[in-house]
């Protein structure tokens, strides 16, 4: 078997000192391989938010490591752990965190404006993005004009711009109705099939975790257990 | 990020919020405004004052003052019978009343002596009692002599030939319509008749003819001035019945030196004056007493444009700090995308520096125009007297030093915000609601 392409080994992470200490990670190891979906399961407070900033580096583990593409990501700093963020990684979030006032595809290109890319490749790339997702007619309108699901396509596209290898959405349909969300979620798994982007998927919404290839149940800091799909 | 991105997006980021921005820059315009205004006033008086330097003196000349014995001590002074009351010469302009001891003749042969000294000359203190051209009314009249080398400001004539035999006078402009010429013109080539009175209190009248007619100025207020032939005329006339002695003492004397010296030089010529136990002053010592006046008070005016652009970085600390609360997602965003917090940093500082230059720039732009129309209406009225007097005037350096300046005064005050902007932690920032 080859390599995982993202790896937490005996992750421990505590906040505080003393008898404030509260420990939100007890020691979790995961693997995930290349092109896999994988739902990290729990209730709020269970750590699964923990454990999504430390996969995406964004923090600090207190032990333990987290390997990407097989090397330690303890070694990586400043300059080339931002890099290295801005080129593996897209985020979803719940809450869109689009600037309300600038137009939709300057939205999309935050991450290639962030890598340094030059304004006419941007737009090619923004314009292209946007038409994957089919929502290139609104490139000029700005970020709240638009609707709950337009603006969940529009920060998948932004996800997506910068070609990364991991997407990681944290309840990517938990402000949207059923079927917009189930819009959403299509988008997101056929990018999974269809590109092979590896997706990492918080949530604690059941229906949601049912349709990627994996199950990861996290409770009180701890992996409670972990399930592949059942075969339909 | 690239930095013209990070440039173009502080730019951008300051027109987000417009009232904010609007009324930031509002507060930086009015100290920008005052700066402006106010050093436009220094740059317009001090040019005008070189500009009549010329008038004033010559630049290879000293004027000689001897120092009197007790001259250091403070409280009232010991009579002496050999000092005089030296109420600063009409050339000198106004240094207040100084007791100097009195040149003699021997103090001459030494001055002349002293090494770079091309030549020295008494200058003879004369007090004309009127001024006529016979069918006119006598006036009062006030007469400076003529130093080598110094450039009246003419409206008509010619300037005085200190070398010719003939009595010369140029007269100031204000004596001509009273004197009863028609024009400035007119005046030149006439014969006016100077009485003075002698120490015995016997009047007598000198003739003397008109070369020239003086602009008023800083250098020649109201004063007349003579060539070598005419005051040496005037000062025997005034001189008879007085002794030998009286007549050969003077207040101050003129000096000539090489006019290819240069600073140094005449600083070590000065210095061998005052070995010698004289005060020697040359054109600019005068002038740089006027012109330190002058930057004392433009200097206490910027200290208050200051005060008012520090209240308005205030201003700036304020809105950015609103601003990076407000943005604080949008930051924790760049921040997990990979932004780096030194161009964090740079996004808000330089955001500040923006809102610096937009004051400043305006403030600066209208302080010209306002400046420029209110010294254009001043000259015609207030001070229609003082022609070449543009009291407020603008040199490209001392703006764009303005606008400098403001611009760093902004971007000190965005270093605290920017800073706040940069420390965020992306995952606190991003659970903000």
């Amino acid at each position: 078997m080859s390599h995982p392409i993202l790896a937490a080994y005996d992750l421990k992470k505590s906040y505080g000192r003393g008898p404030n200490r509260f420990d939100a990670l007890k020691g979790v190891t995961l693997e995930i391989f290349a092109g896999e979906s994988v739902a990290i399961v729990g209730k709020s407070g269970s750590g699964k938010s923990t454990l999504m900033h430390l996969l995406a580096l964004l923090d600090k583990p207190s032990t333990g490591s987290v390997e990407l593409g097989g090397s330690d990501t303890a070694t990586l700093k400043g300059k080339r752990l931002n890099e290295t963020r801005n080129k593996t990684f897209g985020f979803v979030f719940q809450q869109f965190f689009l600037t309300p006032g600038a137009s939709v595809l300057e939205n999309v290109v935050l991450p290639l404006k962030i890598a340094g890319i030059a304004s006419r490749s941007r737009k090619l790339r923004g314009h292209a993005a946007l038409e994957r997702l089919e929502l290139d007619d609104k490139a000029r309108s700005k970020a709240n004009a638009l609707s709950g699901g337009q603006k969940q396509r529009a920060v998948i596209a932004r996800a997506l711009v910068n070609d990364p290898r991991i997407i990681f959405a944290d309840e990517p349909t938990g402000n949207l109705d059923s079927a917009t969300g189930a819009i959403v979620e299509d988008i997101l798994f056929g990018l999974n099939r269809e590109q092979g982007i590896t997706l990492i998927i918080v949530t604690h919404d059941e229906d949601l975790a049912e349709r990627c290839d994996r199950r990861v149940y996290i409770r009180d800091g701890l992996v409670v257990s972990e399930e592949a799909r059942v075969a339909a | 990020m690239r930095a013209i991105d990070v440039v173009g997006s502080a730019i951008g980021n300051s027109f987000r919020s417009r009232l904010r921005t609007t009324l930031t820059v509002l507060a930086i315009f009015i100290g920008a405004f005052t700066l402006t205004i106010t050093n436009g006033l220094g740059t317009g008086i001090n040019a005008y004052i070189t500009d009549t330097v010329a008038s004033i003196g010559a630049n290879d000349v000293l004027t000689v003052t001897k120092v009197s014995p007790d001259a250091t001590t403070t409280g009232p002074q010991e009579y002496s019978a050999d000092q005089i009351t030296s109420g600063g010469g009409a050339a000198g302009g106004a240094a207040g009343r100084t007791t100097v001891a009195a040149i003699t003749p021997a103090d001459l042969t030494t001055i002349a002596a002293i090494d770079g000294v091309t030549s020295v000359e008494p200058s003879l203190s004369v007090t004309p009692d009127y001024v006529t051209t016979g069918s006119s009314k006598k006036y009062r009249l006030g007469l400076g002599s003529f130093v080598t080398g110094t450039t009246l400001q003419l409206s008509a004539g010619a300037q005085l030939d200190p070398a010719s035999s003939e009595r010369q006078i140029a007269l100031p402009v204000s004596f001509v319509a009273p004197l009863g010429f028609a024009s400035d013109a007119d005046a030149i080539g006439a014969t006016v008749h100077i009485g003075i009175t002698d120490a015995a209190g016997t009047s007598s009248v000198i003739d003397a003819t008109v070369v020239g007619v003086s602009e008023a100025g800083l250098g020649a207020t109201g004063n007349a001035t003579a060539n070598t032939a005419l005051t040496t005329a005037l000062y025997d006339a005034q001189s008879v019945g007085r002794s030998a002695t009286a007549k050969d003492s003077y207040a101050q004397a003129v000096v000539h030196f090489d006019a290819n010296a240069s600073a140094s030089e005449v600083t070590a010529l000065q210095a061998r004056f005052t070995d010698a136990g004289f005060t020697a002053k040359t054109v600019a010592d005068q002038i740089g007493t006027f012109k330190s006046v002058i930057d004392a008070i433009v200097l206490v005016l910027n200290a208050f444009a200051v005060i008012a652009l520090l209240a308005a970085s205030f201003g700036i600390v304020n809105t950015l700090l609103m601003s990076v609360q407000e943005r604080t997602r949008e930051i924790g965003l760049m921040k997990a995308m990979g932004m780096g917090a030194g161009r964090i940093f740079g996004l808000f500082s330089i955001e500040a520096a923006f809102i610096g230059f937009l004051g400043s720039a305006i403030g600066a732009g209208i302080a010209m125009i306002v400046g420029t129309v209110v010294s254009r209406a001043l000259s015609t009225r207030l001070f229609a007297n003082l022609p070449g007097l543009h009291l407020i005037s603008f040199t490209p350096a001392s703006i764009i030093t303005i606008i400098l300046i403001v611009m760093g005064i902004a971007f000190l005050a965005g270093t605290l915000p920017a800073w706040r902007a940069a420390r965020q932690d992306p995952i606190e920032s991003l659970r903000y609601e």
